[in-house]
């Protein structure tokens, strides 16, 4: 017919098309930028790119709001009324730049160490850590402390690759998937499209969660565990498999440490480590020969029961340690089932499955490999039980033994680096003892020795003094915490704050809210970063901010150094330091200026580039004193931290031209990687694709990529040396010892095998008068505290109730809209409630850092997110409550010093209807002012 | 369902202005002259009112000429018809009978138009499936006997409207009565709306803030109100003007007019106000 | 043009997948995105900074209960969107034409051009799927992107509705529900694909795919009981068994 209107069906969709990677979370998939007139028009997810294959999230839609927020900051400030008050004056660059410089210089002649440089969910850590090497502080660090130390350790220390951010599920061959503690993850598309892909496969999901949200609201199962208890529910798991011989002998006895030998003589000071040859290799038992031999002897075959006996001593293998450990009677389903909130039956069940999936729907992939004792495997047998873990393991004082103990799980299946089971991405897999040691001793007018951050081996790699005194201000690698292997970024303003263990002269922090949702006790914080002595002056007497926009923590700020959005900079997503490699390829990215700012404000990467030079930093500035590079970019293409490896891969310069892994840097090398879409992949050979810490073909690829200097094989350590160290120090052993007050601790936690521990907190409060825990979870539209200024994504998120279980709702007499008030032993608040079933019935939640103080992000101070929202973290201190053993132990877990962001408990109260959210904080001034009262959000006509 | 003002005094006044204009109509000796004049006026001036009221209600009302284009299939439309035809009838009923010419046949036509009118009007409403209590015989038929009421009490006819009032008033208590199970009745639950079994409740919400949906549609009014609402609107509406020793004197006659309209407004804004739409489901407003 | 066609060459829809969904509401906001750039006025927002924001989106994603018999209290993520109907009362009721329905494919539209913002369509969609733009005054709905299923400006495998290609989980799928052998006819058919509000007679295109059974465990221990037969219950006798074992290898 028709009378039907005739309409474009066909319309120019835009200009131009210029592809980078999103930055609205740390996934950092790749995204296709419409422009229309030179401004960004619509933004979808790049279907080229190895991460997120075409698909966005709606943080990553919504990255056009971001860009244009009126919550922008645009020149640099200073600050000109009191800290916290918001009020400033925009200055000039050069004035900027230069008052840093002046600030920064003497403290490098003088004291490096009293520069406190703290970076947060930094993408270029490798770059800032770089520079604050060069400055000579020992005080950097990123936000892993905060974040998921725990599950970095762990892996790192016992798998040699971790979930966290360098590993991922077998989503192509798994059978059976078991998700702990997971509602988003940084990893976020990948999940989903992993999730969605073991579902058409029919694959099996089981969620372990006290909140079925979600992820764990689309898993087949879900086991909605007590928060804290996931360890010895994990390791009821291992005990009901050991009793069944349900477990991977070939695999443990292979790749494993389960059949190195330990020195068992309680007398002698290596016991409990390895036996080793005059090499200072471990030493096995060789099936073939019945004899001791290295581990990693051409052709060994050790043997997991393997024993021998010396000077009236038997030595065993780490298996005789495993079986008598978790064949204990107090794993058995029974004993830990109301500990955990799980039923006996339910956790033999789970353990049947995991039997069934991994051994008897056992995959086997025709590809022939080479081991590194010279073996030839005709094929890869696989175990397809998957399993991943995010915070909800990780941010408990328990986290790191938890984690663990799923890679014992793990483990004894034969899942891990095998089909079907959990993979590593490049550049892991990387031997524990392969990373660099921490390095934290200052001298003026020298970068430091080496890197920040690293990985203690025992007591000697602590960074302490001579007498004991912690070499950084957040106290890492101490013995309150020896593997704090990201730095506690939670304790820098306390301890700074309280001069212990010493003074700081500048706090310089980079993309971190540290004034609000990332710190635990947020009043406390303002309080300090506000704190005066008694001439008047801040005890922290210098603070520097970079952020792009009007955050909470801008206000405190004396200098404000305004980055650039995501869309107008450069930026290096590097193989040095977190890529966004997959488990078949290494890749890494860029982001490139798709559009000029409109404001007057600059990379940050640039700007520190140029804070380097003027300052003189070595590697930064030429002998006549001109600057090394121009500018990031500049950086990004000719740096080369190893000759002939760079920040990126991709695209280098060989003898006979372009070449990838290792090469001479190429002048064009951002144009190539423009041209193929921001980003660069190297695809792992198939051959290489799996048992990758074993497997020749990987280890001499991985040599080739520039990813290992030499081949490195190494055996899973089930059995962890590196713990056992400090337990020795702690029992009296060894050179250096812990303080007296942490022996009992040290021993009791630092298990070279996994256990479970209460999380410390519940040995502080009383669980009776503090009988609900109390966690936060990631909404999916949400990125922390930079999603309320995004106009689009506040009306899915602008406020958050506390979610309540069945039990406590009807026990409280609850219903829709009423208010209760929410007590730890530290603080209370009182917040608007919702019911939920699908809980765990001791268990209360809500969304992480809806929350917002009122004036910042360029929000009405009526904004719900200011009047309704509100954070857990006023009820969560740093310190836990006093014990009468005249400390405050630190709310982190003893070994990493991850942040017990979910140990919280509490009791409930149900409130009248208040105003407003309690606490209520006074209103920051914007230095911004406020967005426009409506948007119709149109370029290009 | 949202009672916008607008609407509320829309079908109020439209419905009393075309009631009248039907009476007016039917008279086997109407009035002529500047009597004439002034009930005409009257009646048109109420019904334009109430139309412009409803203009309020678009919000493009300068394209408001387009809704006359679909007729064959909306109710809307044909409102805006029968209202157009209604007016102009009556309108030239009117000037003849103000000129002293009274042709009957013409008026009868009116009348028939004005009810019409009315009945698209209720139709507009009565049609909505998505709202079970109009979805019913109910609204036509209160609508038009409201209109027929109010009009008779405007027109003076004070004996037909005394006869009307009880009635009006119990089809309005029938119209409550029913209407408050018919949204059950319907078979429109949560669990149709999602297709799930079991489905008890809504969580999260897709949107913390409020929306049009949510503004238009899932509005709820509080139990005790309406209860009390309802008594107000009904003595009001039917029982004071009864009470009132009519018939006249005048101004008693214009206190029961009055009455019966508030009461008719507030039920009005009751008929928006309590009517649940099926999409307030989603939304946990029921 | 209110009159609903008797018969469309094709009835193109989504069928979305209760199964993956996890609410993640990333097809909620390219939604946005894209019809915010491609339609004839942007989706607009109000108070977009302030205290009360609110906007036009074409898309909603909620979350339900459900709370089955047995077994524990489940949650299920649910979008919603126009199921451009087959019998769209939105459509009927218009009054100036501005909605219809599409002969060629069965898509629901609305002209802008004509639309007097009178409201009427959105009250009779019994799905909310319509939304009066504040600062527009018209009628904004899903489009099923139409702009971009027949764009050939776009590469073929883009021409898609917006939401269908960037939902991480795979729980949108767009395609002709009119034919049987198209891939979403017979996702449908292979998972009871259903109807939403199937009493209002609306006879919507979109269908949506149930969740597959959740915590279907109740009695199924014994089954798995013989995986778990103990070997040994002291560590002396799982180390014998572990010898014994390797020893046959
Ligand atoms: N959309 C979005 N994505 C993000 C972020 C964001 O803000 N928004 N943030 C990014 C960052 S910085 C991080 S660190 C990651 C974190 O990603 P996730 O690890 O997914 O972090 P959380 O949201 O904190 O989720 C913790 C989960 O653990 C559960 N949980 C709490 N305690 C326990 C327990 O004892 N046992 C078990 N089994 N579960 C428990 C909670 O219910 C919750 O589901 O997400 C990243 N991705
Ligand atoms: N209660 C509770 N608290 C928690 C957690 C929890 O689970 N529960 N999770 C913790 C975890 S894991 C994390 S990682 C932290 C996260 O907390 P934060 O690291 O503080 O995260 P954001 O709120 O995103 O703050 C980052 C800052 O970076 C700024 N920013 C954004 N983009 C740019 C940019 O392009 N350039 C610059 N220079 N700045 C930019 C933002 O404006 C903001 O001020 O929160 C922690 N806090
Ligand atoms: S998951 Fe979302 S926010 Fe994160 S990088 Fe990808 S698209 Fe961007
Ligand atoms: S994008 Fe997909 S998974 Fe996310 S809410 Fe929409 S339909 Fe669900
Ligand atoms: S879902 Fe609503 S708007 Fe869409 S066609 Fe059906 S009735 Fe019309
Ligand atoms: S709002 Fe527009 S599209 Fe809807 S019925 Fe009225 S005129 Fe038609
Ligand atoms: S098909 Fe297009 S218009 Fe419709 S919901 Fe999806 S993205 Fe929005
Ligand atoms: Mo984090």
């Amino acid at each position: 017919m028709t009378d039907q209107p005739r309409i474009d069906t066909a319309p120019r969709v835009s200009d131009e098309i210029r592809k980078t990677t999103c930055y609205m979370c740390a996934c950092r998939c790749g995204v296709d930028v419409h422009l229309k007139g030179g401004k960004v028009s619509y933004i979808e997810g790049n279907r080229d790119h190895p991460v997120n294959r075409g698909v966005l999230c709606a943080k990553g839609s919504a990255g056009i709001m971001q860009h244009n927020s009126p919550a922008r900051l645009r020149k640099p400030l200073r600050r000109t009324g009191p800290r916290g008050s918001g009020e400033f004056e925009e200055i000039s660059w050069d004035e900027a730049l230069k008052t840093a410089a002046d600030w920064l210089s003497p403290l490098r002649h003088e004291a490096p160490e009293k520069l406190a440089f703290f970076t947060g969910r930094d993408q270029s850590q490798s770059f800032t850590g770089w520079w604050a090497q060069m400055f000579g502080t020992p005080n950097y660090a990123a936000h892993g402390g905060f974040c998921s130390v725990n599950m970095a350790t762990a892996g790192i220390y016992t798998l040699g690759g971790s979930f966290w951010e360098f590993g991922s599920p077998d989503w192509e061959n798994a059978r059976l998937m078991l998700l702990f503690g997971v509602a988003e993850d940084h990893d976020s598309n990948p999940m989903k499209m992993g999730l969605a892909r073991l579902k058409e496969r029919g694959a099996k999901v089981i969620g372990v969660n006290p909140v079925r949200s979600g992820y764990n609201a689309i898993a087949d199962e879900w086991v909605g565990i007590t928060p804290g208890t996931d360890g010895l529910f994990i390791l009821s798991l291992v005990h009901e498999l050991l009793r069944a011989g349900r477990i991977d002998l070939d695999y443990l006895a292979r790749y494993t440490n389960a059949p190195v030998l330990l020195d068992c003589d309680p007398k002698s000071d290596t016991h409990g480590l390895f036996l080793r040859d005059e090499d200072g290799k471990p030493l096995v038992v060789d099936r073939a020969t019945g004899r001791t031999a290295p581990w990693d002897g051409q052709g060994v075959q050790p043997k997991l029961t393997g024993h021998i006996r010396r000077a009236g001593v038997t030595h065993h293998s780490v298996m005789h340690e495993i079986a008598e450990r978790y064949l204990d009677p107090k794993y058995a389903p029974e004993k830990v089932a109301g500990r955990c909130g799980v039923a006996p039956d339910r956790i033999r069940r789970i353990a049947a499955e995991l039997a069934r999936a991994a051994f008897d729907e056992a995959v086997d992939l025709p590809r022939p490999w080479t081991d590194f004792r010279g073996e030839r495997h005709e094929s890869m047998p696989g175990r397809p039980v998957a399993m991943h873990a995010m915070r909800g393991i990780s941010a408990h004082a328990n986290g790191f033994q938890t984690c663990r103990a799923l890679h014992v799980l793990q483990v004894l299946l034969g899942a891990v680096e095998t089909p079907g089971s959990f993979r590593f991405k490049p550049p892991y897999p990387k031997p524990a003892d392969a990373h660099p040691r921490p390095h934290a001793v200052a001298c003026p007018d020298a970068p430091l020795p080496g890197p920040h951050l690293g990985f203690p081996q025992g007591p000697e790699d602590l960074a302490l003094d001579a007498d004991g005194t912690p070499q950084r201000i957040d106290k890492a690698f101490t013995w309150e915490n020896p593997l704090s292997a990201h730095g506690l970024m939670h304790m820098v303003i306390s301890n700074a704050a309280a001069g212990d263990p010493y003074r700081i002269d500048t706090l310089f922090l980079y993309m971190a809210n540290m004034a609000w949702n990332s710190s635990m006790n947020t009043r406390g914080t303002i309080e300090m970063l506000t704190r005066q002595d008694e001439d008047g002056d801040y005890v922290i007497p210098r603070i520097i901010c970079s952020d792009a926009y009007s955050s909470e923590t801008v206000a405190y700020a004396d200098l404000v150094l305004p980055d650039t959005t995501y869309l107008e900079r450069h930026d290096c997503i590097s193989l040095l330091d977190r890529p966004i490699s997959e488990p078949d390829a290494a890749a890494d990215a860029i982001r490139w200026p798709v559009v000029e700012p409109d404001r007057d404000v600059r990379p940050f990467q640039s700007v520190l580039l140029d804070l380097g030079a003027r300052l003189g930093l070595p590697g930064m500035v030429e002998e006549d004193g001109s600057p090394t590079y121009a500018d990031y970019a500049d950086y990004i293409v000719n740096h080369e931290r190893k000759p002939g490896v760079g920040p990126l891969a991709g695209w280098r310069m060989g003898e006979a031209g372009l070449t990838h892994g290792r090469g001479e840097p190429n002048a064009a090398q951002l144009d190539s990687y423009i041209a193929q879409g921001g980003y660069f992949t190297a695809h792992v050979p198939e051959e290489a694709a799996y048992y990758k810490p074993w497997n020749m073909a990987y280890q001499d690829w991985a040599v080739e990529m520039g990813l290992a200097e030499a081949p490195q094989p190494y055996l899973i350590q089930l059995w962890s040396e590196p713990l056992r160290r400090f337990q020795l120090a702690a029992e009296g052993k060894g050179e250096r010892q812990p303080p007296e007050h942490l022996r009992g601790r040290i021993a009791a936690t630092f298990d070279a095998l996994p256990d479970w521990y209460a999380p410390l907190s519940d040995a502080h409060e009383d669980p009776a008068e503090f009988p609900i825990h109390a966690i936060t979870q990631r909404p999916m539209a949400m990125y922390h505290s930079w999603g309320s200024q995004n106009a689009w994504l506040r009306q899915i998120h602008g406020v958050n109730p506390l979610y309540l279980p069945t039990w406590w709702w009807e026990k409280l007499d609850l219903s829709e809209g009423d208010w209760v008030r929410v007590i730890s032993s530290h603080g209370e608040i009182t917040v608007p409630v919702a019911h939920m079933a699908a809980l765990n019935a001791d268990t209360v939640w809500t969304w992480n850092a809806i929350g917002k103080r009122k004036g910042a992000w360029a929000l009405d101070e009526k904004a719900p997110e200011a009047t309704k929202g509100f954070l857990l973290n006023h009820l969560i201190h740093e310190l836990l409550p006093e014990r009468g053993d005249g400390h405050r132990w630190s709310n982190s877990d003893p070994i990493t010093g991850q942040a017990a962001w979910f140990d919280l408990r509490v009791r409930l109260e149900k409130s009248a209807v208040p105003d407003e959210a309690q606490p209520v904080f006074g209103a920051l001034k914007s230095p911004v002012g406020k967005g426009p009262g409506a948007l119709r959000w149109r370029v290009g006509e | 369902m949202h009672a916008a003002p607008s609407l509320v005094f829309f079908t109020t006044l439209s419905g009393l202005g075309l009631g009248l204009l039907t009476w007016l109509g039917i008279d086997p000796t109407p009035p002529t002259g500047w009597v004439a004049l002034v009930f005409f006026a009257l009646g048109h001036g109420l019904t334009l009112a109430g139309l412009g009221a409803s203009a309020l209600h678009l919000r493009r009302p300068e394209r408001a000429l387009k809704a006359f284009t679909q007729w064959r299939t909306s109710w809307l439309s044909r409102e805006a018809w029968a209202s157009a035809a209604a007016l102009g009838v009556m309108g030239l009923h009117g000037l003849l009978l103000m000129l002293g010419v009274v042709v009957l046949p013409l008026g009868w036509l009116g009348a028939a138009l004005a009810l019409v009118t009315v009945g698209t009007t209720s139709m507009i409403y009565a049609q909505l499936r998505t709202v079970p209590r109009w979805h019913h015989w109910t609204t036509p038929a209160l609508f038009l006997w409201l209109s027929l009421t109010g009009g008779a009490l405007l027109a003076g006819r004070a004996g037909v409207a005394l006869g009307m009032l009880p009635l009006a008033g119990a089809l309005q208590l029938y119209t409550w009565w029913d209407g408050d199970g018919r949204f059950a009745r319907a078979g429109t639950s949560l669990e149709t709306a999602t297709g799930l079994e079991n489905a008890s409740r809504p969580l999260f919400p897709p949107h913390t803030g409020s929306n049009y949906v949510m503004r238009e549609m899932a509005g709820t009014v509080a139990r005790r109100h309406v209860t009390k609402l309802r008594a107000i609107a009904l003595f009001l509406m039917a029982i004071l003007p009864v009470a009132l020793p009519l018939p006249l004197p005048h101004v008693l006659g214009v206190l029961a007019l009055v009455s019966h309209v508030a009461g008719v407004l507030v039920s009005r804004w009751l008929f928006f106000a309590e009517a649940e739409h099926v999409v307030s489901l989603y939304y946990g407003r029921r | 043009m209110t009159a609903l066609p008797d018969h469309t060459d094709r009835k193109l829809g989504l069928v979305i997948d209760l199964d993956t969904c996890v609410g993640c509401h990333a097809c909620v906001v390219s939604c946005k995105g894209w019809n915010t750039q491609s339609q004839d006025s942007p989706l607009s927002d109000q108070d977009p900074y302030g205290a009360d924001p609110t906007g036009t989106f074409l898309n909603r994603v909620h979350s339900f209960e459900v709370t089955p018999e047995q077994g524990p209290p489940q949650l299920v993520h649910f979008p919603r969107s126009c199921l451009h109907c087959e019998d769209a009362p939105c459509v009927a009721v218009c009054p100036t034409g501005a909605s219809y329905k599409r002969t060629e494919d069965g898509i629901v539209l609305v002209n802008e051009s004509d639309c007097i913002g009178c409201g009427l369509c959105a009250w009779a969609c019994p799905y909310g799927a319509r939304e009066m733009d504040a600062a527009e005054g018209v009628m904004k709905k899903c489009t099923l992107c139409v702009d971009r299923i027949y764009n050939d400006n776009l590469p073929e495998e883009d021409r898609t509705p917006a939401c269908v290609r960037t939902c991480p989980s795979n729980a949108r799928h767009f395609g002709d529900l009119g034919d049987p052998e198209s891939e979403v006819s017979q996702l449908v058919a292979e998972r009871g694909g259903m109807d939403l509000m199937p009493e209002q007679g609306t006879k919507p295109v979109n269908k949506y795919l149930p969740p597959r059974p959740r915590d279907a465990w109740e009695g199924e221990t014994d089954v798995l009981a013989p995986y778990l037969e103990p070997v040994a219950e002291e560590p002396r006798g799982l180390l014998g068994w572990i010898d014994r074992t390797l020893g046959k290898l």
